[in-house]
């Protein structure tokens, strides 16, 4: 005992610099695996830092990739197939001797195989007799209802159909979430699930077993850095085997306290502790609203430093003036998704906040070169004339007379750009940046309206103080001449 | 004497329409000479062209024997005061900071600009505690007169004045008129005054130079243009305008 807590502390004082950043997919498995390796990390004596819900698997590799996050969770079927993009059963020797060419380890397996499976009510299987998908050629009338996705993969209902030699008339395609709640009220008898969804155990419903073998293997693995820490590998493979049975009560507990810290405690505790840990909100929603404060007033600086200027070289008209204008405008069209999307693959961007900041940036970028510009342009014939006869120079004129009379016009587009921006940055949470966006995207992972708005309403209500402040600004910022 | 201000043969169109033809003028230095005509008639353009608001397209201007140009524009009108309809005030500045914008920009000592502006409230009749007003909250009148304040803060060596009291109703005009005149006697400036106001122009002016669709009709004082026309358009324009001051 006395010797571990030693080398803790040596592994903690030598490692103390960098933290080693975890990384996890938007979905609640993987954020509790997640979680899992957080305090596996920190137990080993390491510093460690969360990037939870960054998104998909693209997302997850490049980050893993660019050294912008150092592990993630991971499964030995998507590792295969949409990683290394082979049609081949690989081993996990020949996994990993692959995934070394890009730098990257994987872990021995945790335990559980998270797979496609077909699953029934219990009651039902028993009283007709369901164990096997085989099974299910003498009951070809059951009511089938399958996810989109399910439907149209290539490992999915059509090759299992004509590998089993089914023929099931009654199919229809239905949402996954939705697809639980028809199957508990007896809407439809059979769907497709993730072998470790929560709501097999708390649905009562059971996996019928793929007798042949017809999915592929999801086994759960982490995927980390070949320049972690070794200490940290060793960790990571040596802290225990978590079952389909464990890893599914564990998904279901997530899912019940909406809190994957604690989901991800129980399993390291032999007696689980019933007593779900207050979430300390106050603490969690002031780091949330620094953070989108942050990443909102970060961005909106940049807007003005570099809109302002742009606004005033659009204020002179001709072909430059319109060609500001129309690619600030164009930046605008581009959906918040797909522009966060086009920044990730450029250099020095990446998984990153600076990344959502530059995103922000960009949208803060209209409403205040367009202002800027209009503002001047709008300045009466007869007082530019005034400026100029007076004998000021043209930058005296600008500082002294231009911009103070378009204040009011200015103010108001830096303050439709800091609203703006206060609305977007919740989607800095899709590439891991923080902020009042991670509430409302585990809220709609979890499909819980009140993690929803944890996250909506401080939204909402720091749009309305944002706007409130600057407009007593503008009392300071606005000459009074124009105020009268 | 040396002209102070030449116009030779400067002309200036907009759009291919000609606001001015090509025109030969020059101003005496201390004289006030009163540029009329209907509008549209170049009076306006020919006062912008001698500050290069306006660059002639023809022609050169010269401001003290030197050609103005686009590079000694700042250097020019700083030594030129402009009055214009309206005031062209800033309305961001006080009366004050608009009177003492250029020296202020200029680094002039506060000691000097207060005894100016002292100066400059007595000559303009302008009452001192309204300095810390707006424009906005200044009646037309007082405007135009911190406005003159504007252009003399500097003691231009030309004052040039594009329809100073046009927007004023007719007491408050006259009013004035009755200053302007004495301001004009006290300093002895070279003054150019644009006007479409016949009985201002004679009033003020002790030269008028009548001017009609871009060219110079007549020259002259009050008297020579109502007795001896060189036109009909002249005539006209002397008849329609007739007034009080005739």
């Amino acid at each position: 005992m006395k010797i571990g807590l030693l080398l803790g502390l040596v592994a903690t004082s030598a490692l103390a610099a960098d933290p080693v950043v975890v990384g996890s997919k938007k979905f609640t498995e993987s954020y509790v695996l997640g979680e899992i390796a957080k305090t596996v990390l920190q137990q080993a004596g390491f510093p460690v830092q969360e990037r939870a819900g960054m998104g998909g698997t693209i997302i997850l590799w490049q980050a893993l990739r660019g050294g912008q996050i150092d592990l993630y969770p991971e499964y030995t079927g998507t590792v295969g197939e949409e990683i290394l993009k082979t049609k081949e059963d690989l081993t996990g020797e020949e996994m990993r001797q692959a995934l070394a060419k890009f730098g990257v380890g994987m872990s021995d397996d945790l335990g559980f195989n998270n797979t496609y499976a077909l699953v029934v009510r219990r009651a039902a299987a028993k009283r007709i007799g369901l164990q096997t998908i085989s099974d299910l050629r003498r009951h070809p009338d059951l009511r089938v209802g399958l996810t989109h996705e399910f439907l149209d993969r290539q490992d999915g209902w059509r090759p299992l159909t004509s590998r089993y030699g089914l023929t099931m008339p009654n199919v229809n395609g239905i949402d996954h979430a939705l697809g639980y709640a028809a199957l508990a009220r007896g809407a439809i008898d059979l769907k497709d699930a993730y072998s470790t969804d929560a709501k097999i155990q708390q649905n009562d419903l059971v996996v019928l077993r793929d007798d042949l073998r017809f999915f592929p293997e999801y086994k759960a693995v982490f995927l980390y850095r070949l320049k972690l820490d070794p200490r940290a590998i060793t960790a990571l493979n040596h802290f225990g085997r978590i079952d389909e049975a464990k890893m599914t009560s564990l998904n279901a507990a997530a899912e019940r306290t909406k809190n994957y810290a604690y989901a991800a405690s129980l399993f390291f505790q032999d007696t689980p502790n019933d007593a779900v840990p207050g979430r300390g909100l106050a603490p969690q929603l002031f780091r949330w609203i620094t953070r989108h404060l942050e990443l909102a007033g970060i961005s909106l600086l940049f807007s003005i430093l570099i809109g302002l200027p742009l606004g005033i070289a659009a204020s002179r008209g001709r072909a430059v003036g319109q060609g500001i204008l129309a690619v600030v405008g164009m930046i605008q069209t581009i959906p918040s998704l797909a522009l966060l999307a086009l920044l990730v693959p450029v250099p020095f961007l990446g998984i990153s906040a600076t990344t959502a900041i530059v995103a922000l940036f960009l949208y803060g970028l209209l409403p205040i070169v367009r202002n800027t510009a209009t503002g001047i342009q709008d300045i009466p014939p007869a007082l530019r004339d005034s400026a100029a006869a007076l004998g000021l120079e043209p930058g005296a004129r600008l500082r002294k007379i231009y911009l103070p009379l378009a204040s009011r016009t200015i103010l108001a587009g830096i303050k439709t750009s800091a609203v703006i921006n206060i609305g977007t940055a919740t989607l800095a949470a899709l590439i891991g940046a923080g902020g009042l966006g991670e509430p409302i995207l585990s809220g709609l992972n979890l499909n819980d309206n009140a993690t929803i708005l944890e996250g909506a309403i401080p939204a909402a209500i720091l749009a309305l103080l944002v706007q409130g402040i600057f407009d007593l600004l503008d009392r300071f910022l606005i000459p009074r001449g124009l105020r009268l | 004497m040396e002209p102070f201000v030449q116009l030779l043969g400067v002309s200036k169109s907009f759009g291919g329409a000609a606001a001015l033809h090509p025109t030969d003028l020059d101003f005496q230095p201390g004289l006030t000479t009163a540029l009329i005509g209907p509008s549209g008639c170049g009076k306006s353009t020919l006062l912008r062209l001698i500050i290069a608001l306006l660059l002639p397209d023809r022609g050169r201007v010269l401001f003290d024997k030197e050609e103005v140009t686009e590079a000694n524009a700042q250097a020019v009108r700083r030594r030129v005061g402009y009055v214009i309809q309206e005031g062209g005030l800033f309305p961001h500045l006080t009366a004050r900071a608009n009177v003492l914008l250029m020296s202020r920009h200029l680094g002039r000592s506060s000691g000097e600009t207060a005894e100016r502006l002292a100066e400059l409230c007595a000559l303009s009749q302008f009452p001192r505690p309204a300095l810390d007003r707006y424009p906005t909250e200044l009646s037309g009148g007082q405007r135009q007169r911190v406005s003159l304040m504007r252009a003399l803060m500097l003691a231009p060596e030309v004052l040039l004045l594009d329809e100073p009291l046009g927007a004023l109703d007719p007491l408050v005009r006259s009013a004035l008129q009755r200053d302007l005149k004495e301001i004009f006697a006290r300093l002895k400036q070279t003054t150019i005054l644009v006007t479409h106001d016949m009985g201002e122009a004679a009033y003020l002016a002790d030269e008028i130079v009548l001017m009609n669709e871009g060219r110079i009709v007549q020259r002259g004082n009050a008297t020579d243009l109502r007795d001896r026309p060189a036109n009909e358009f002249v005539s006209e324009f002397i008849s329609a305008q007739r007034s009080a001051a005739f």
